[in-house]
């Protein structure tokens, strides 16, 4: 029973938020943040608790550390079925404390109707949750569509708009809402052909992941649902061609939102590839592997390079995203076992360091109510703490070693340089744009000339103790990683066997 | 042939509601009274809705060669029967300071709403032509009622003349058919059709003309010019009645049409046409509603689309179709029923002022009337078919049917539609959440949601969520009243 409260506890806990607003603003936040702390001690709980050695894998029948299951709309087999394994519950902590973060750091910046924000930004995590939980194919996509919605408003009501008018927080809501929702929809058709695929060889109609696991199929129509469900995923993750969402959203969203978007929607992507997209498809992903991993390759280095070229402080750190989640997608395809386990690892480290710059631009915007940084400059001495931990944040984010990212990339490198070499020293070279692209933001907003001398009010102790908190959680994950890879092991073992015998038998065929 | 009272009992829900209009005429005469006359036509709507319950126990029967009443007669009668409550509801909270006559609107309402239940028993050409202009011409009334507003009465000549128009040609393709297979039972065409193994000029020229005369009163595109206007003119709530009763009333004719006659539909040519119309109604009606700024002409423009999709169903016309078609049909109905009562709810015609349907007015009505915007949103989003709402449950058929039947374009119609919708379906949204402007003209009553209208309204939403989160009631019913 313990899984459909993790996922109600949020939805409820927005319902109170809403309907505590009249008393306040105090009150929802408060319950908001109470909220998101049972969650996630229920979160650890669980994983203090739980067995992680068992995780779905190819032949064997599937055995989760946690499952509930009960009848939804029979009339098609689909059935409220939540499951847990270690990387479920990895992606979940991280929810909840992002989610934490989150509450924390919309304490001071939102001001107007804070019921209902709190409202969107709780369902945001319990829908989130439930993608993370959902082991039907179509209460997966129930939760992927929902989640948009709240998070449509989290932008278009508390965004920001540029100051010249010309990017407006709507448009950027809706171009998010759109892209998310228009390549789910070919996710659902494809969902939806898959199941009655099963259906005509087995004459059994289910959205059940473990019994669709089994479907037969022929190698085109394998690869066109494959192509279903990578296209959606992609666009969430993001990958170049169909990332143009990113930057607008994230640049035009209140801080919060920048922190779920960037710590824990982009991971339902790279979630979904491991959980549903490789699994269900494990043939005709080993052949589209080469050019998901070129798309990665595409990633990093245009991600890095637009970065490189922003002058908007969040929409650099947008562009980042970008390029940290093509090490993803070639850690994925890769399909090597220490790679895959990088990859959980940079998906932490990433959601934690991304968040933590978003929190930092959040605050300096709060100071210097611009996100320019052509009208930063100087700021070292004029706040006390908030560039040295900016430059911190950026070192994370460029791969230093001793940080969660480092363990990350080095791993997913490591990992598939013995399958795809070429790739992964063209990857390589992103390290270094990395370094690039990090250093330069910390050189335009902090040094250089200032724009005046006047001091700027420095950080309290809620502003400093949540980017201290996130810091020494990187430095954890970068110095002592080995429980969250033995969490993810067995998962990550599953998926490793599926592309692996793909792989081979890939390689006889040719 | 003989009627015995097992035909009465299965005419009940009709017989109720023919002898329920003729009752509110006469007391029309009586006495014009505000409370008395919709009271007298809900009680009997209602009436009507208890009766079927008898009229499901006789089962599948008969009545002459015109009319069938099976579970699909009984699950649209039961469907339109409701609408037309709610369509009630939503008028008397529209009339209240009507400044002319308002009884007539009931009665009218109500003798449309009988020929909508004989349309979904009709198993023969002439009971579907009775039904169809019984369904119509009360309806040129009911659009033009507020004559004193150009814009009604100009809608009302506009549909007058162009649903004539299409009965013109629906009769034309009627005669067609009765000229070359000598009868007019759809089973009957529908032998001829199967028997002649390449059916026959005439024979195909007359589904044709007849399918055209069906989309005019559906608005499919290229038929769809009057749409948007006559939907602008026309009062709230007869909009919200146009938009929903009496398109479900044919939509249900021309599904039973196409189930009983098979071989109209595996004749290639009528098939692309069927196909080709629904590409173009999903992509037409999605893409004029992205520059409307008036949320009547918005809805019409949608409910273009909304066709379109059900047309895609149509199409398809195996395996689940006809259970897809019911469970979109509702889910639209509830959905157009709530979209249009936020707006009857916002005017109020007291001295002949247009209705509230120009988006601006919506401006900021979040932080004036949250939980009407809140209804507002929630029909939004089941219009996009977001999950929680019932629409996501009603799209999720739409693509089930399409792909089961292979129908590629159309799903990629459905897919491409979906993703323009939003676009239009997110800016009435946000609208209202925006900041408010300085001066408001229309807005709902403060205890708007203590009156008949906005329970009724509260009721919708809710029931849109439960659709949307529990559908498996609904899916039960569908099991047992297919074709």
């Amino acid at each position: 029973m313990i899984l459909p409260w993790l996922i109600l506890i949020p939805f409820i806990g927005g319902l109170l938020c809403w309907l505590g607003d009249r008393s306040g603003n105090l009150l929802p936040r408060w319950i908001a943040l109470l909220t998101m702390l049972l969650e996630l001690v229920l979160g650890l709980w669980v994983w203090a608790n739980g067995d992680f050695t068992l995780a779905p894998a190819p032949g064997a029948e599937q055995a989760w550390a946690m499952e509930f299951q009960y009848p939804w709309i029979q009339r098609f087999g689909i059935s409220l079925h939540f499951a847990l394994d270690g990387l479920s519950l990895l992606m979940v902590l991280l929810t909840g404390l992002l989610g934490l973060l989150a509450v924390v750091c919309s304490w001071r910046e939102i001001q107007k109707h804070v019921g209902f924000f709190h409202l969107n930004l709780l369902w945001i995590l319990g829908g989130v949750v439930g993608v993370f939980l959902a082991l039907d194919l179509f209460l997966f996509f129930f939760f992927w569509e929902m989640m948009l919605v709240p998070m449509y408003f989290l932008i278009a009501l508390w965004g920001h708009s540029s100051a010249d008018g010309k990017k407006s927080r709507i448009t950027a809501a809706t171009k998010f809402f759109i892209f998310t929702q228009a390549s789910g929809l070919i996710m659902l058709v494809a969902i939806v052909a898959l199941v009655l695929v099963n259906y005509s060889s087995t004459g059994v109609l289910t959205f059940e992941y473990e019994d669709l696991l089994k479907t037969q199929m022929n190698p085109t129509v394998e690869y066109l649902l494959m192509l279903g469900f990578f296209i959606a995923f992609a666009v969430k993750l993001p990958a170049v061609p169909v990332h143009s969402w990113l930057p607008d959203a994230h640049a035009q969203a209140p801080t919060a939102g920048s922190v779920d978007l960037a710590g824990i929607l982009l991971k339902t992507a790279a979630y979904g590839l491991l959980r549903f997209a490789v699994p269900l498809f494990p043939n005709a992903s080993a052949e589209f592997a080469p050019i998901a991993m070129w798309l990665g390759i595409i990633g990093i280095f245009y991600g890095a390079f637009l970065s490189f070229a922003q002058t908007d402080i969040k929409r650099l750190v947008a562009y980042s995203s970008v390029s940290h989640m093509g090490f993803v997608l070639i850690g994925i395809y890769s399909g090597s076992q220490h790679a895959l386990q990088g990859v959980v690892i940079q998906m932490i480290a990433h959601g934690l360091s991304a968040a933590g710059l978003f929190i930092l631009c959040g605050q300096l915007y709060e100071r210097l109510h611009t996100r320019d940084m052509r009208e930063m400059g100087g700021l070292w001495g004029r706040l006390p703490y908030l560039p040295a931990i900016s430059l911190f944040f950026a070192s994370a984010s460029l791969g230093l070693p001793g940080t969660g990212n480092f363990v990350g990339e080095f791993l997913i490198l490591m990992g598939a340089f013995p399958v795809v070499p070429i790739i992964v020293v063209i990857a390589t070279f992103g390290l270094v744009a990395a370094s690039v692209y990090s250093l330069i933001m910390i050189h335009r907003a902090y040094f250089g000339p200032a724009k005046s001398d006047e001091a700027l009010p420095g950080l309290n102790m809620r502003e400093l103790s949540m980017v201290l908190f996130l810091a020494v959680l990187l430095i954890l994950l970068g110095v002592y990683p080995q429980p969250i890879l033995d969490t993810s092991a067995a998962s990550m073992n599953g998926v490793h066997q599926w592309l692996g015998t793909a792989f081979s038998s890939l390689v006889s065929a040719r | 042939m003989t009627f015995t009272t097992e035909h009465f009992i299965a005419l009940l829900p009709l017989l109720i509601t023919g002898l329920t209009s003729i009752v509110v005429m006469l007391a029309i005469a009586w006495r014009r009274n505000h409370t008395l006359i919709p009271t007298l036509a809900v009680i009997g709507l209602n009436l009507a809705l208890l009766s079927i319950v008898y009229s499901v126990r006789v089962g599948e029967i008969d009545v002459t060669s015109l009319m069938r009443l099976d579970g699909y007669t009984y699950f649209y009668t039961a469907l339109l029967l409701v609408t037309t409550l709610a369509c009630m509801t939503l008028s008397h909270a529209y009339m209240e300071n009507y400044p002319s006559n308002r009884e007539e609107l009931y009665l009218l309402l109500l003798l449309s709403c009988a020929g909508g239940l004989v349309l979904v028993s009709a198993q023969h050409l002439a009971a579907l032509f009775i039904g169809l202009e019984l369904l119509s011409v009360p309806v040129y009334g009911l659009v033009a009622y507020s004559y004193f507003n150009r814009r009604s009465l100009e809608a009302g000549m506009k549909y007058l003349v162009l649903s004539a128009a299409g009965s013109a040609i629906l009769l034309f393709g009627m005669a067609l058919l009765y000229a070359e297979s000598g009868t007019l039972s759809f089973s009957g065409i529908g032998t001829q059709l199967a028997q002649q193994a390449s059916a026959g000029l005439l024979l195909e020229i007359g589904i044709g003309m007849m399918f055209v005369g069906l989309a005019f009163k559906l608005s499919l595109v290229p038929f769809h010019l009057w749409t948007p206007d006559v939907y602008e003119g026309a009062p709230a709530p007869v909009g919200a009645f146009l938009a929903t009763a009496s398109k479900v009333a044919v939509f249900a004719v021309v599904v039973r049409l196409f189930q009983t006659m098979p071989a109209a539909l595996n004749d290639t040519w009528l098939h692309n046409v069927v196909a080709f119309i629904a590409i173009l109604s999903i992509l037409v009606g999605n893409l004029l509603a992205l520059m409307q700024s008036n949320l009547k002409r918005l809805l019409g423009y949608s409910s273009i689309a909304h066709f379109g999709y059900l047309l895609v169903a149509l199409a398809a016309g195996q395996g689940i179709a006809v259970e897809a078609i019911g469970v979109y049909l509702v889910t639209y109905v509830v959905t157009s029923l709530g979209a249009f009562g936020v707006v009857v709810l916002m005017s109020s015609p007291s001295d002949g002022e247009r209705d509230a349907d120009a988006l601006f007015e919506y401006r900021g009505l979040f932080w004036r009337r949250p939980y009407l915007t809140a209804v507002l949103t929630v029909m939004m989003l089941s219009l996009a078919g977001i999950p929680l709402t019932a629409g996501f449950i009603g799209k999720f058929y739409i693509i089930t049917v399409a792909v089961e039947s292979s129908l590629w374009w159309q799903t990629a119609a459905v897919v491409l539609g979906s993703a323009i919708g939003l676009f239009y379906y997110l800016r009435v949204m946000v609208t209202m959440y925006l900041v408010q402007p300085g001066l408001s003209r229309h807005d709902a009553p403060m205890n708007w949601g203590e009156r008949a209208g906005g329970i009724m309204l509260i009721a919708i939403a809710l029931l849109t969520l439960l659709l949307g989160v529990y559908p498996p009631p609904l899916l039960q019913v569908l099991q047992y009243t297919g074709l």
